[in-house]
């Protein structure tokens, strides 16, 4: 059985953004930690530490999930994806282009999270995924106000640039829509 | 949080010998939960054993009719899969109205079965709290109560339980399938898993030391219509204060059968078969509601800031019935 | 180098922002900062620091009042990494206030509040530094304590000190009692506010570095200046050996004024140890050991004659404050010049509990204040069977109703005639609880806003490089309002460059000291400062190009008079650089200054739950010019969801037996989500404010707090019938007066 013992440093490699990152780490280290404070990763946010605030968000396999209630070494086989991933100031994804246009945020301290939460968010709702206030569980739901709230509920905003997140995702979707057409 | 040592098994043998091999040694699924705990130091495992690799993934039917549902299907995959959406949906309304989307990404179903009560006091070790450190006092009594239990109470715990899943789990007699550290295996009823506080609110459930669920099985679907109805403070990402799973069937206008779970008021997913057998053969009207929740409620104690449950409940589950009862025109 | 000056002692008549060619400002730029943000390359203060940073973790008291009398660290330093635990008695007890140099309250065991900070754990890793602070052992004698407002209300005081004369604690003319009872309707309620948590999305965080002459502290501070001062008194260095840095910052709301206990520990251990250390606090910490708004008791009486003129206003409030701090709530701070009517009092009294530090939240006195005056102004409108907007407009005042004082620009009025045409008030609900859609009950409210315009002492320092490249240098933080984007606008046009040939940097206490953030008065302030600055420059580079100013138009990087046609380029030789500056003067003296709007919405509540929902939402502000439009919008959408969060949900609990906050984090402090807000609809009016400052422009940052939580409230009240009074409105104390 290959253990790792108490207070031993693990070796452990990550593929964060398509890259390797091999490092020692102590296993108590949340893959948000070891993203900000071993890869230098810093993009990924850390604003509650439990899961309540949405600003650790990253893409596992494609998948949102919290960072922080996860431990890097539980990451060893996956495809990490965050903000550095998406798109940097020279060569913005369009949803990070949508977001400066229409203000979808202020302090910025959410925003990196609150764009791998839509980018997951969209993925689910290809898939035909329902949501708490979808009135049929059945059909596939549609890419409403209502439903794009209920969906991003898990990444708070204290500046609450709400209405403008929603409108930025609204317009990337639109326009995403407008190309595969 | 303390160091632990830390294994990823790779199979079921692997994991229960490993769990059986140290004193506070516990399995890690989605984490979710535990982490939250451990970074507080409220939990303190001297040993995690990764269980994500297991092979505990797959929804399967059964032959009876119903779903196998692996311990580790996350919450997200169990809400979205197309059976339990169409023939289960009071399951798949209780989780998307529980947690988050990343939560519900993360979160495994026998972990959220499991999941811990979310009681201000608990979650603080500087403050006494009988389910953390048995025997140092209930802070929720005589502190501030509003999220707290308003039933299956006792003098040292008046935590509440803050799944959704496991209420629409309930209501629909979901049986968790167990293997112990022997390699023997059984299978529980929710009622047969879960403990009320009583003199040891640390314990929660009758799970043995070691014993990991690997699923979760419902039988045929009910008939009748199912709806879950979650109370809470936010309109999304908050515990419910108070929730009602409720399956009812009828037949002309009388009412054929009924089950019913409730979330946010009890120290577990609370049911009370009285009050559905209450329900069944009678035409609803309000007083009947009223009656059943005269029988849900009847030992209910409110401790202050936590009485409006009580009659939140009475409420709500008056127009679940009378939702699920309505003639469609 | 050159200075120049701007002091406000006369009107404005004429802005040189109103003489671009094609302004940037007042238009809808986006955020400069904009793709740093949204790749996650703005570095925040925990993002900082390499090799050999340590990591600490504060310890706190378990004791809402008491004395530590053990403090057992030996098993944490045995622990793996742990590289000490500071119990050094410069530790600070709590949070400096948000202005002025004394070190805050330190060096004792004394423990005044639950959670205050006792000592610090460093590690060589985050997790070590947790695990370690968790191992610290220590005994204490507890004390008695005052937990509870509502329990001491008798033995509130007049606050012992205005806060440089902004908060006005007594005035009162007329003779209210009198009054009152010669009044044809009368309203006399109380209002209670709990505390209430900033909960700024990054929370506090300080990586602190020491190299034996200079320390250096990158954190996230709204006013860097404030911090640099207090931590050099509680250091015993002079402010020079301090640098403190804070480019980016998430969000503070009031809670990063002045120097918080995280600052202090890293440097104290920074100076220890010799090596850098980061202190970022814990969420829970940040609910515990920061800062929050004061609870408030607020009685507050109305008279009116039966027409609807009020002739009595009686504001009194107490609020809760920990021993020998200075600042308070005060709530009754827009009470003294929203309405007219001859009798009047205003009255501020503060009690003394074991609470975590009260500190300004954003909009301190009016956030909370509003909601009473505002909430009595809609039951006074109720008896008095008049329409709420017509019973305002009843009211408006010629002048300050109390000091005489003219206004600088008020446009109050015009803000509750528009608001009311956009949102179709006139075909609202009438009848409390009679308007049904199913479950639901639907209800319209309104109310009044008005935050007071502040000006301080700003300087900024601009250069033109020889390749004609803008630059601002100034301490001014951007804490999400909008800073580096106005600036840059401002030098824009004033300059007549492009947008991207200006570079602002802020946060940065080398550079010239502003007003920093708080008091919706960083965009005025460090703006008119640039503004003083681009006007000599102008100055400069006309007499470069043997030009006189007046007659020069600065566009496209060039000097144009005449026949006269130059780049700046050519112009500036190895550089220009001026410092700018600003002072209130008598204008700010004279007049009575405030930025004014009006919210209305609709609110649905379920009629079994009790479960409340925002439906609709307009608000109209007037404040001066509006720099940017993009930015204003969101800041004003932001406040009124601060406002909305206050009226529904938000309730630092504080537990009555030790007043430790029961609720410690993001999971049951729960601040409004996605879910909760819909599309929120906000219009500014043309404005200039010419007494204001040479931009014209007043503080919007506030504003859109004011009131917006009492609309609700009101909303609430139409939909249901149900006043609930003691905020906030959550379902439990709503739905047992509502038939399902």
């Amino acid at each position: 059985m290959d253990w790792i013992d108490a207070e031993v440093e693990a070796p452990l490699t990550l593929r964060v953004n398509g890259v390797p990152h091999s490092v020692r780490i102590d296993t108590r280290t949340t893959l948000l930690d070891a993203l900000r404070e071993r890869f230098g990763l810093t993009g990924t946010k850390k604003g509650c530490d439990h899961g309540q605030c949405g600003a650790c968000t990253v893409l596992v396999n494609g998948r949102r999930i919290n960072s922080c209630l996860s431990l890097a070494m539980m990451h060893a086989d996956d495809e990490i994806t965050t903000i550095e991933g998406v798109g940097a100031p020279g060569a913005l994804h369009p949803l990070q282009t949508a977001f400066i246009d229409a203000d979808g945020f202020q302090c910025g301290y959410c925003t990196s999270g609150q764009i791998c939460s839509a980018l997951g968010m969209l993925e689910e709702v290809a898939a035909g995924w329902p949501s708490h206030v979808s009135g049929d569980l059945m059909p596939a739901p549609p890419l409403d106000l209502g439903e794009i709230c209920e969906r991003m509920s898990g990444n708070l905003c204290r500046c609450a640039a709400y209405p403008r997140i929603v409108a930025a995702i609204q317009s990337y979707a639109a326009s995403r829509e407008g190309e595969g057409a | 949080m303390i160091a632990f040592d830390y294994l990823r098994a790779a199979d079921r043998d692997q994991a229960l010998s490993a769990a059986q091999s140290r004193d506070g040694a516990r399995f890690i699924a989605g984490g979710t939960n535990l982490l939250d705990l451990m970074k507080l130091q409220v939990e303190a495992p001297r040993r995690l054993v990764d269980i994500g690799a297991l092979d505990l993934r797959q929804i399967e039917r059964t032959d009876e009719g119903g779903l196998r549902i692996g311990a580790l299907v996350s919450n997200a995959d169990l809400a979205a899969h197309p059976l339990v959406r169409a023939r289960y949906p009071v399951l798949s309304r209780a989780i998307l109205a529980g947690a988050s989307a990343q939560l519900r990404n993360k979160a495994t179903t026998a972990g959220n079965l499991l999941q811990r009560t979310r009681c201000y006091f608990f979650y603080d070790p500087a403050v006494p709290c009988n389910k953390r450190t048995p025997g140092s006092g209930c802070s929720a009594i005589g502190g501030f109560n509003r999220i707290m239990a308003v039933l299956g109470t006792s003098e040292q715990c008046i935590a509440s339980h803050p799944s959704d899943m496991a209420v629409a789990m309930r209501v629909l007699d979901a049986r968790v399938e167990t293997v112990l550290p022997s390699g023997e295996r059984r299978a529980l009823s929710l009622d047969e898993l879960y403990r009320l506080p009583g003199d040891t609110p640390q314990i929660e459930t009758h799970l043995q030391p070691g014993e990991l669920i690997t699923a979760v099985l419902l039988p045929s679907p009910p008939t009748g219509r199912q709806t879950y109805r979650k109370v809470r403070d936010r309109a999304s990402y908050a515990f419910a204060l108070v929730s009602v799973a409720g399956i009812v069937s009828m037949e002309q206008d009388r009412i054929s059968g009924a089950a019913l779970a409730f979330g946010g008021v009890g120290t577990m997913p609370w049911r009370d078969r009285a009050a559905e057998d209450l329900l069944v053969g009678q035409q609803p009207s309000r007083a009947l509601f009223d009656q059943a929740a005269d029988t849900v409620l009847a030992a209910a104690i409110g401790h202050g800031e936590n009485d409006f449950k009580i009659p939140l409940l009475r409420r709500t589950l008056a127009a679940v019935l009378g939702k699920l009862t309505e003639t469609v025109a | 180098m050159s200075e120049a000056s701007i002091t406000m002692d006369a009107p404005f008549e004429r802005s040189l922002l109103d003489t671009a060619p094609a302004p940037l400002v007042g238009t809808s730029v986006s955020r400069v900062d904009g793709p740093f943000k949204v790749t996650g390359q703005a570095r925040y203060a925990a993002e900082h620091g390499s090799g050999d940073l340590a990591y600490g973790m504060l310890v706190r008291a378990p004791v809402g009042s008491g004395r530590i009398d053990r403090l057992d660290t030996a098993a944490a330093e045995a622990m793996p990494g742990v590289l000490a635990v500071i119990t050094d008695a410069r530790l600070i007890r709590n949070g400096g206030d948000f202005a002025g140099a004394a070190a805050p309250p330190h060096g004792s065991r004394d423990v005044v509040y639950f959670g205050q900070p006792i000592a610090l754990v460093v590690a060589d890793s985050f997790e070590r530094a947790r695990a370690a602070a968790s191992a610290v052992r220590l005994s204490y004698e507890r004390k008695p304590g005052v937990f509870d407002l509502a329990e001491v209300l008798d033995s509130a005081e007049p606050p012992t000190n205005d806060i440089f004369g902004l908060f006005l604690i007594h005035t009162e003319q007329g003779d209210v009692a009198g009054a009152l009872k010669q009044a044809a309707v009368v309203v006399d309620e109380v209002w209670t506010t709990p505390s209430q948590s900033h909960a700024p999305m990054e929370p506090h965080a300080t990586v602190a570095q020491w190299d034996g002459r200079r320390l250096t502290l990158h954190g996230s501070y709204q006013s860097p200046v404030t911090t640099r001062d207090q931590l050099a008194t509680l250091l015993g260095l002079e402010t020079a050996q301090v640098r403190v840095l804070a480019p980016f910052v998430g969000g503070g709301f009031g809670s990063k004024l002045g120097l918080m206990p995280e600052a202090a520990a890293a440097a104290i251990a920074a100076q220890r140890l010799g090596r850098p250390v980061k202190v970022a606090l814990p969420r829970q910490h940040v609910f515990e050991m920061t800062g929050r708004r004061p609870a408030t008791h607020q009685r507050l009486r109305l008279g009116a004659d039966a027409d609807g003129k009020l002739t009595t206003i009686a504001h009194e409030t107490i609020t809760d404050q920990l021993e020998g701090e200075m600042f308070f709530e005060p709530a009754g701070i827009a009470t003294h010049l929203l309405y007219a009517a001859p009798n009047r009092l205003v009255d501020h009294k503060v009690a003394r509990v074991n609470k975590l530090l009260g500190v300004s939240m954003r909009a301190p006195g009016e956030g909370v204040g509003q909601l009473s005056l505002e909430c009595a102004m809609d039951e006074l409108a109720e008896k008095l069977d008049l329409d709420p907007v017509e019973l305002r407009l009843r009211n408006e005042p010629e002048v300050h109703p109390e000091t005489g004082q003219a206004f600088s620009s008020r446009s109050l009025a015009e803000c509750l005639r528009v608001g009311a045409e956009r949102f179709g008030w006139t075909a609202r609900n009438r009848a409390p609880g009679r308007c049904r859609d199913g479950e639901w009950l639907i209800g319209h409210g309104m109310a009044a806003s008005a935050r007071g315009n502040l000006f301080g002492p700003a300087k900024v320092r601009v250069r033109i490089d020889a390749d004609g490249l803008a630059a601002v240098e100034t301490e001014m933080t951007d804490i999400g309002t909008g800073t580096y984007t106005i600036l840059s606008q401002i030098v824009a046009d004033l300059l007549g460059v492009a947008l991207d040939r200006v570079e602002v940097r802020l946060g940065d206490t080398d550079a010239p000291t502003s007003a920093g953030s708080g008091g919706s008065w960083g965009a005025t302030t460090a703006g008119s400062a640039v503004y003083a600055a681009c006007e000599k420059l102008r100055v400069m580079l006309a007499e470069a190009a043997g030009v006189t100013s007046g007659n020069a138009v600065f566009a496209d990087g060039m000097i144009v008079a005449g026949e006269v046609r130059r780049p700046l380029s050519e112009l500036v030789g190895n550089g220009m650089v001026v410092d700018g500056a600003t002072a209130p003067g008598t204008s700010n003296a004279h007049f009575s200054q405030s930025s004014y709007g009006a919210h209305f919405c609709e609110m649905r509540v379920n009629a079994v739950t009790g479960e409340m929902r925002v439906a609709r939402w307009n608000s109209v502000f007037a404040a001066g010019r509006i720099l940017n439009t993009k930015t204003a919008t969101s800041q004003a959408i932001g406040g009124i969801v601060f406002g909305i969060g206050g009226a529904l949900t938000e309730e630092l609990v504080h537990d009555v037996r030790t007043g430790k906050v029961v609720n410690r984090d993001l999971g049951e402090y729960h601040v409004p989500v996605h879910a909760d807000i819909p599309d929120i609809d906000v219009l500014y009016l043309e404005e200039r404010d010419r007494l204001a400052n040479p931009l014209l422009a007043k503080g919007i940052g506030e504003l859109g707090v004011c009131g917006s939580g009492a609309a609700v409230a009101n909303a609430i009240y139409n939909a249901t019938g149900v006043r609930v009074r003691d905020f906030p409105i959550t379902l439990d104390k709503l739905f047992p007066g509502i038939t399902p």
